[in-house]
Formats: C-alpha cells, sequence, structure tokens
C-alpha cells in the first residue's frame, strides 16, 4: 500500500487498491507539479528521497491515520526522480465506509506527509534550481523541525 | 569514534558529497555531531537553523546518544508531496 517510484503513477491502480464493497467512499488526493514559483517558469522537477526512511515515514502516517479514523484502507504512492510539469508526484487514496473520515484522512495524510517524510523536491528553472524547502522556515527558529514534531 | 554521516539533497550538494566521516567522541550525542559537521561544512545550514538528524532511519533528538555504527543521515527541511 506503500509505494516509492521513479514511474508515472497511475491514479486508477492506486485507487482500485483501497475500493471494496463495504465501503462507500473512496477520496484520492493527486498532487501534480506547477508550472510556476514567484513568477518563474518551471521546468521541471527533480525527487529526491532517502528510500528507506521514507517508506518507513509514509507507512507510519498510513498506520497512524488508520487507527486514527478507524479505516483499514489507505494507499499511497510518491513520485521520485525527475518529473515533468503537469504530471502526479503523489496520490493518496482513502476507502471508507462513509465519506467524512475518507477526506479527513486524505487531507490528513498530505499534510504529515509534507511534514514527516524524507523527500524533497528541487524547482528546475531556465537560469537555475531551487530546493523547495520552504526558504521561510529555514531561516526561521521556530521551524517545522522542532523536536516536538519529530518525535514519534 | 568515526561515523560516516549520509547528506541529501541541499545538504548534499552544500558539502559536495553524499557521506561525511566525522569523528566524535564516545558518548557524543546528536548535538556534538551537528557541532561537528557545521566546524567541517560551515555553509552547510545558517546557525539559527536546527539540523535535523536521523539515526537509524528515526528522527533523533539532539540529546540522542550516538553508538558506533550507527547509520547517521542529515535531513534538510522536507518537501514532498
Amino acid at each position: 500500500m506503500i509505494e516509492l517510484t521513479e514511474d508515472a503513477l497511475d491514479p486508477e491502480k492506486v485507487t482500485a487498491k483501497v475500493r471494496r464493497d463495504t465501503n462507500g467512499a473512496v477520496v484520492t488526493f493527486l498532487g501534480t507539479t506547477r508550472d510556476n514559483f514567484e513568477g518563474k517558469t518551471v521546468l521541471t522537477l527533480e525527487y529526491e528521497a532517502f528510500d528507506e526512511m521514507a517508506v518507513k515515514k509514509l507507512e507510519e502516517v498510513r498506520q497512524g491515520l488508520m487507527a486514527e479514523y478507524g479505516l483499514d484502507q489507505i494507499a499511497i504512492s510518491h513520485r521520485i526522480g525527475t518529473v515533468g510539469i503537469g504530471e502526479i508526484s503523489l496520490i493518496v487514496a482513502v476507502g471508507s465506509p462513509h465519506r467524512k473520515e475518507a477526506f479527513y484522512a486524505c487531507h490528513a495524510a498530505v499534510d504529515r506527509i509534507k511534514e514527516v517524510v524524507p523527500i524533497w523536491k528541487k524547482e528546475v528553472y531556465r537560469d537555475g534550481s531551487r530546493w523547495v524547502a520552504c526558504e521561510d522556515h529555514e531561516f526561521s527558529p521556530e521551524d517545522q523541525y522542532s523536536s516536538e514534531t519529530h518525535t514519534h | 569514534m568515526e561515523l560516516n554521516v549520509r547528506l541529501f539533497a541541499l545538504y548534499r550538494e552544500r558539502a559536495g558529497r553524499n557521506i561525511v566521516l566525522v569523528t566524535v567522541p564516545g558518548g557524543a550525542t546528536v548535538a556534538d555531531l551537528t557541532d561537528e559537521v557545521r566546524r567541517q561544512f560551515p555553509n552547510l545550514a545558517p546557525p539559527e537553523v536546527k539540523i535535523v538528524v536521523a539515526v537509524n532511519t528515526d528522527y533523533a533528538d539532539s540529546d540522542v546518544v550516538l553508538q558506533p555504527g550507527d547509520d547517521v543521515c542529515l535531513i534538510p527541511p522536507v518537501s514532498g508531496g
């Protein structure tokens, strides 16, 4: 149910993993790559992961949310390597008997993934590149990496 | 104690390598290690930015004591999704 891959992601395939006849709702989130940053044209994105830890953290996020929302089906796929503009970089699919839990769990999954999973993206421009690292966080003392956030 | 410290993304590029050999005394903590890394690579991160460390694929607080053979990785601000 966790996948880290250099291949193009297929929403149908990931969604199918969480389909059950006992479920009344499936919410699938697609994260897609944007072509601009502060007026600059982004040509492509490069994703890098600390693979072993990324898979482990994705599984922790998944297990944590299944326990919190009482769900049995969450699938997460993240693409790494070079990803073209407008392509899918992240898929989170949640299957649930009822829609409310599926929406909440899917939203929470994306937030947590962005916070704790060691994956990095670099935007490549015509005249350079930039690791997307929330510069506002990076240069702030109270950044997202307080020990509290990362104690699991 | 010598530790091979793995670097990713921004830190890898700033240091110009993906593994650095760091020597710290026995009983050294994660904070001691990041101090030593900053000494070797002053441009890795601004002083006000805490360098996040993973030990054996889990985030480690600064007071965690390192053991020989630990898998130590420096984790720049993440940006998946």
